[in-house]
């Protein structure tokens, strides 16, 4: 990917991002859908985009779904 | 699992006929979805979990066994947190399992604080790690707001083009751009968006950081970055520097 493109890439919006206080509050829900192999993006559209678009909750989510990973064994 | 998941998922039971959930959006300022945070759905709670809610709702050893066995699993998965993030961080060793220990201390107080607000959603356990997740996050923006490596409201603007991985030897080819950014940056945004955006996209502030910097909360900083990038790309775009498309939705 170039510098154009990546630039693009981050100044692009998605409207149906749902922002971080809705995604943290679901987080746990989407975690345990992505864990457990479930269309958790196709059932919460606007967490995935937002999670795609937010670091600071892309990471969060990344570290829940490694917590419920090793929950689980 | 996948099925015991998805009913969970189901049970708040806002989803449209192709199963898709609708919760409130960035844009237009649409409120939080009042389902998020409302009363209990009445989700069906599994052995486990419904273990866990009746042992710590009671009192005597019971309970407090449940909380060292809580509070054991709270600190293994901030350990694994701070293990997984520490080779991106500038904190090491002890500090960082003390950071670990701490995180996991103030998860199992908000845990126990905030138990009637479980609903049965996920399993028990994927909820209250949740929690320790958070207070990892904020540990580490707290951290780096104690130690800043750059000013926040330093401007270095011949940085910026190398976070987007824009190649030297061709600024010929992308010096009007970041003209025209900058341009956009300095007449589009408001004061606090370009506050916003100079410390997190110049500077690489963390957003934690800045949401303890600017007393605000992650949802306010990302909102106002959220409206700075649409504010900016629209410009690029009506001034032809970038391709004026739909946003995408992959």
């Amino acid at each position: 990917m170039n510098g154009r493109s990546e630039l693009d890439r981050f100044l692009r919006t998605d409207p149906r991002d749902v922002g971080c206080a809705q995604a943290m509050e679901m987080l746990h829900v989407y975690a345990e859908l992505v864990a457990a192999g479930a269309p958790a993006e196709q059932r919460y559209p606007g967490i995935a985009a937002h999670l795609r678009a937010c670091g600071p909750c892309g990471e969060d989510f990344e570290g829940l779904l490694a917590a419920v990973r090793d929950d689980a064994h | 699992m996948c099925n015991d998941a998805q009913a969970k998922a189901s049970a708040r039971g806002c989803a449209d006929s192709a199963g898709v959930e609708h919760l409130g959006t960035m844009v237009g300022m649409v409120p939080a979805d009042p389902r998020v945070g409302g009363t209990p759905a009445a989700a069906r709670l599994d052995h486990e979990s419904a273990e866990w809610l009746r042992v710590l709702g009671e009192a005597g050893p019971p309970r407090e066994a449940a909380l060292a066995r809580l509070h054991e699993l709270l600190v293994r998965i901030a350990r694994g947190e701070v293990a997984r993030r520490g080779p991106r961080l500038r904190i090491s060793g002890p500090e960082l399992d003390d950071l670990a220990c701490q995180a996991a201390a103030d998860a199992l107080l908000a845990i126990t604080g905030k138990l009637g607000q479980f609903r049965g959603e996920s399993r028990f356990t994927t909820w209250a790690c949740k929690f320790v997740i958070f207070e990892v996050s904020a540990k580490i923006g707290r951290h780096f707001w104690r130690h800043p490596s750059v000013p926040l409201d330093a401007e270095d603007w011949d940085r910026l083009p190398g976070h987007f991985g824009f190649d030297p030897a061709y600024q010929a080819e992308w010096r009007e751009l970041f003209a025209a950014l900058r341009r956009a940056v300095d007449t589009e945004l408001t004061p606090r968006q370009r506050e916003v955006f100079v410390a997190i996209v110049l500077n690489e502030v963390p957003l934690d950081t800045l949401v303890l910097s600017l007393a605000s909360s992650r949802n306010a900083i990302y909102k106002m970055l959220f409206d700075a990038r649409r504010k900016l790309r629209a410009a690029l775009a009506a001034n032809g520097y970038l391709h004026d498309e739909p946003s995408r939705r992959s």
